[in-house]
């Protein structure tokens, strides 16, 4: 026997052609479950393209300066004159945290002040509205106001707006400022002033958390580098942190990655969907091209020939899907920027990116080959016996060793293409068994709701009934694709919502009962009595005097921040930072002894003193019991001895420390208050500010109801970003549910027809397939929401620390609309073999 | 005379629910080139089991198969599809033809296997002889059941096999229809001087060729010449 191994090539290519023809339309039907999931992927790939490009551009912008000094206390001789004499032009910014008013309404917020001198942005500029409004309010006694606080508070410009005893003119609207992101404007809205007004403002005093900024241009061409190179060992001797636009490109660039990533694996796992129903669409495509396959094996076409002839069709149509969704994806990407414009600084822009469009294109082919092959395999093991004796070797089709293979291949590229986003081994071997994990419940629960279909289902229901249901079960059911496509889409939106609920409810709890609900700060010695005696004149109970001292770690067991050697496991950062320290004789509410003893009092010790740390700060800096740490007090030394470590609550609305002192040794120095009150409403809370900010308008207050907005707000902006990448899965699952449908068309003709033979009326099949499409649905929507629900309870228990109860009406109108949508997606795709007489729908099929 | 096909104490055995099932038992005979003969039998006597194994769709458990002097149970499934493709024909119950492939594309897919060249007018020609030179356009779905057997005998005598194999050539068509196909299959068989092995319960066109095999529970009861055979002889 003569061997010959030639394939001919271009003979597969043409039978592959050939045998698409009356195939194609259903084909580009199995790839289109990939289509959104490469759009969304090459939406991404090309908002990050045009976003690192727009980085490069705008990096100076970002910035505003080609220098940026920073500090946290006012500089002063030698650092002074060292900072004035840098650039050509200077500009100097000192922003804090403060009360303004708006006397209109009598609107209060805390928002972050900006009082800025010289001319920056010199890259860029400050967007408002009127647009001279930037500049112009240097020049008097002006300000320009987010506009987040101008909608809040109906402000117009040429209203007036008071910070400390100041009362400025609002020149305008600031839409945007150097590196200003919408959630940075959401957490903390600025006001602009002019430097010059600072002192008037009065709101410089012991313990105001004032940063000081200072930014330089330089007219000439500069080598920054060795400009820095220069500067960071002095920069660093005072505890001056710096910027350049490098830096600030690296810095941009690196949150977006980190966001870019995140989307791309949502948007990957939208794919891994496509793909499944692309998997299940080609097996029963392939089941039914057993009797051609085995003709054309007769005809001695080998089996791996017979393999390259499909092969060769699913790369091809692979090929046009993933090109369709290249081209969807550049359309989505247009809607990008809108979706995520609070999060990114940079102006985005939407040009079409070949690399991204590129890329998308190889990972569709590539992916829908590799998840075709399950099928596809089975494919070698057609027998030609299947020309005279149909199902031959179906058992073999299932047992086939090579799948595993695939599988392998299969984990190996989710593995490869995680570790590409996200650069780490662990976090991309993390990621792939997060997915296969959920897509194994999925598959588990599908499994378990088709055997308690069969298992439960009473016999006695009628026949209708019976049929509906059974069609869930029935060989080449669509139960399992269906379930873990629609139902990971549901769940995915179900938890975003439930954990939206939870963050927002851990924090009106720890609020409830006796808890605080507003804290007031930056309070002087001599304000505390007098704002006491306001409080009470408004019937609010003071919970807490909290005073507070600034300090400096001078010294940890004998070493000082030039003796401590590099590579010791104390941070170099624990001396530089500003430690805000109280002292008291108790424990609070939110506070527990993990390790040690409390030593409330200096003098009960013999003037030994004893603070205790915030535990998670002490395993940090690897400090242990018994250590001695020395902090410099505005000048006077204290030496200390770790006496005991504290677990902290955090997430209540009063002051926590990360260093507690005892009483008997910080009384006499220079210190401000907090205080701590309950209001019982939000007209009160609005009364207090009022008086507070027109009686101390260096105070600051953070009420219960600021937190949860500025809460909400924050969420709503990142929900509305899960919910549009979490509509890529769930239209994906709607989309594989239409092409399951209609690839299972034939055999539903089959039984409508038979059905109809045997006298069935429209009517009745109407129902039989509206039952089964409803249920399907149904099941896919409790099996997401059920999973949800668990995902839910696990991070109230664990994460949020809060018990978990259900909202069950959105959770239920959910339900409705997915188990509604997927039943009429289910009979209008059927309505072809409803309203045709039975002859007519065989002719055609045939 | 040659002997186109040798079989020689060829068993079948399967496995089922964990029993052995054997469906074929110690099968000898050989066919000579350029005869006819049918292999006649009650359903699931394996005679259609038997049709296979002759022509290199399926492996014997024992004994062995030679087609054209090639052993198949020592070739691998690449040797057997390049030894189908060469020296074989198919006609099958159900027509069997590519329902994507036009009429006149389903007769050239035996040729281009080959590799060969300008295969369009042989197509066309063998497609005149059935008689439909004018449905090579068509697709199956859209000829008759006679005329779907007919493009199946053109295209099993495109690749000129030395021998042909039929399984229920007329299964599938009424009486009138089937009269005509028969004609056909023989005429075709003549006038390329191949060997025709045809599975049939039909015992008129079985009577047809030179010989009968008849097969009972997986075993040859009577093999004898037909009064077709005498009466060429």
């Amino acid at each position: 026997m003569q061997k010959s191994n030639g394939l001919n090539l271009p003979w597969l290519f043409k039978m592959a052609w050939r045998d698409s023809r009356r195939n194609r339309s259903r084909l580009l039907l199995f790839i289109s479950s990939i289509i959104l999931g490469i759009g969304a992927l090459v939406a991404i790939y090309s908002l990050g393209d045009n976003v690192r490009r727009d980085i490069d551009q705008q990096a100076a912008s970002l910035l505003g300066a080609d220098l940026e000094i920073t500090a946290n206390k006012q500089v002063t001789g030698p650092i002074k004159k060292m900072l004035d004499s840098l650039g050509d032009r200077r500009s100097r910014e000192e922003s804090f945290a403060s009360m303004i008013f708006f006397p209109k309404n009598s609107g209060t917020r805390l928002v972050q002040v900006k009082a800025i001198d010289g001319e920056f942005p010199y890259y860029g500029s400050l967007e408002t509205e009127p647009a001279q409004a930037g500049k112009a309010f240097r020049d008097t006694q002006a300000a320009v106001v987010d506009r987040t606080l101008m909608l809040q508070y109906n402000a117009q410009p040429g209203d007036s707006v008071k910070i400390g005893k100041v009362t400025f003119v609002i020149a305008g609207t600031l839409l945007k400022a150097p590196g200003q992101t919408g959630l940075s404007a959401s957490v903390a809205p600025t006001v602009y002033i002019p430097l010059r007004f600072m002192k008037q403002t009065g709101l410089q005093q012991t313990g105001s958390r004032i940063n000081y900024k200072f930014y330089y241009k330089y007219d000439q061409a500069t080598n920054m580098n060795a400009l820095i190179e220069r500067l960071e060992p002095r920069l660093n001797h005072y505890s001056l942190s710096f910027d350049t636009i490098e830096s600030q490109k690296e810095d941009t660039g690196r949150s977006f990655s980190d966001l870019n990533s995140f989307l791309s694996l949502v948007g990957f796992i939208a794919l891994l969907l496509g793909c499944i129903g692309v998997a299940s669409a080609i097996h029963i495509y392939i089941k039914e091209k057993i009797p051609s396959i085995a003709v054309i094996r007769c005809l001695g076409v080998k089996a791996r020939q017979a393999f390259l002839i499909y092969l060769i069709q699913i790369a091809g149509i692979g090929l046009i899907g993933a090109v369709i969704g290249a081209a969807l994806g550049t359309l989505i990407q247009q809607f990008l920027p809108f979706v995520l414009r609070d999060f990114i600084a940079v102006d985005i822009t939407t040009g079409i990116s070949w690399r991204a469009v590129t890329q998308g294109i190889i990972l569709g082919l590539v992916i829908s080959v590799l998840f075709a092959l399950l099928p596809l395999i089975s494919l070698r093991r057609i027998s030609p016996l299947n020309t005279l004796r149909i199902s031959a070797n179906d058992n073999q089709l299932a047992r086939d060793p090579a799948k595993w293979l695939v599988y392998l291949l299969i984990v190996g590229f989710i593995v490869a293409f995680s570790y590409l986003q996200l650069k780490s081994i662990e976090r991309a071997l993390f990621f792939t068994a997060g997915v296969i994990t959920a897509f194994l419940v999925l598959t588990a629960m599908a499994y378990l709701v088709m055997w308690t279909v069969r298992r439960f289902f009473p016999v006695s229901w009628s026949y209708l009934w019976r049929q509906g249901l059974a069609n869930l079960y029935r060989p080449n059911n669509q139960t399992i694709i269906l379930l873990v496509s629609i139902g990971l889409g549901t769940a995915f939106i179900c938890t975003l919502f439930a954990v939206q609920t939870l963050v927002l409810k851990r924090v009106t709890l720890s609020a409830s009962g006796n808890q605080p609900t507003m804290v007031l700060f930056d309070i002087q010695k001599t304000q505390k009595e007098p704002l006491i005696t306001l409080a009470r004149q408004h019937a609010l109970p003071i919970i807490q005097e909290v005073p507070i001292v600034n300090m400096r770690l001078e010294q940890y067991n004998g070493k000082t921040a030039a003796t401590i050697s590099g590579d010791s496991s104390f941070s170099r950062r624990a001396f530089t930072r500003e430690y805000r320290v109280t002292y008291r004789d108790s424990l609070t509410e939110s506070e527990k002894i993990t390790k040690g003893e409390w030593h409330g009092s200096a003098t009960a010790d013999n003037g030994t003193v004893y603070v205790s740390l915030e535990q998670g700060f002490a395993r940090r800096q690897h400090i242990s019991i018994g250590d001695t740490m020395v902090f410099n007090v505005q000048g006077s030394l204290v030496p200390t001895i770790v006496g005991s470590f504290r677990e902290v609550d955090w997430n209540r609305i009063q002051t926590n420390f990360l260093v507690v002192f005892p009483k008997g040794v910080l009384e006499q120095a220079p210190q401000f208050f907090v205080l701590l009150t309950r209001v019982a409403t939000e007209q009160a809370s609005a009364r207090f500010q009022q008086a507070v900010v027109q009686n101390f308008p260096n105070i600051s207050i953070i009420d219960l109801g600021l937190v949860i907005k500025t809460l909400d707000e924050i969420l709503s902006k990142i929900g509305f970003v899960i919910r549009f990448m979490a509509a890529f899965s769930i239209i994906t699952g709607l989309v594989v549910l239409i092409a399951s449908v209609l690839i299972s068309k034939y055999q539903r003709i089959q039984e409508s027809v038979l059905l109809r033979t045997l006298g069935a009326s429209r009517k009745q099949i109407l129902f039989i397939t509206a039952l089964e499409y409803f249920f399907l649905g149904a099941l896919a929507a409790a099996t997401g929401i059920l999973l949800s629900l668990i995902g839910s309870w696990l991070l109230a228990e664990y994460l949020f620390k809060t018990s978990y109860t259900p909202e069950w009406l959105p959770l239920l109108v959910i339900f409705l609309a997915i188990a509604l949508l997927t039943m009429f997606i289910g009979l209008f795709n059927s309505r072809g073999i409803l309203s045709k007489p039975p002859l007519e729908i065989l002719r055609q099929e045939s | 005379m040659d002997k186109i096909l040798n079989i020689q104490q060829v068993s079948k055995t399967y496995q089922s629910a964990g029993r052995t099932l054997t469906v074929l038992h110690d099968i000898n005979f050989s066919v000579d080139a350029g005869s006819t003969m049918s292999i006649v039998g009650p359903s699931g006597s394996g005679k259609t089991t038997l049709l296979g194994l002759c022509a290199g769709l399926d492996r014997s458990s024992e004994g062995f198969v030679e087609l054209h002097n090639i052993r198949l149970n020592t070739l691998n499934e690449g040797q057997l599809a390049e030894v189908r493709n060469r020296y074989i024909g198919f006609i099958f119950q159900n027509f069997q033809l590519m329902p994507t492939l036009t009429a006149l594309e389903n007769v050239m897919v035996p040729l281009e296997l080959r590799g060969e060249k300008k295969i369009r007018p042989i197509a066309m020609d063998l497609l005149d002889k059935v008689g439909l030179a004018d449905r090579g356009h068509h697709y199956p779905s859209q000829l008759s059941g006679g005329e779907q057997q007919r493009v199946s005998l053109a295209r099993a005598f495109s690749n000129k096999p030395q021998i042909l194999f039929a399984d229920e050539p007329t299964g599938s068509l009424d009486a009138e229809t089937s009269e005509r196909i028969i004609d056909l299959i023989f005429e075709l068989n003549r006038e390329a001087g191949t060997t025709l092995v045809m599975v049939t319960h039909d015992l008129d066109l079985a009577a047809k060729t030179q010989r009968i095999i008849r097969i009972k529970g997986g075993a040859i009861v009577s093999d004898q010449p037909t009064q077709a055979a005498i009466a060429l002889q």
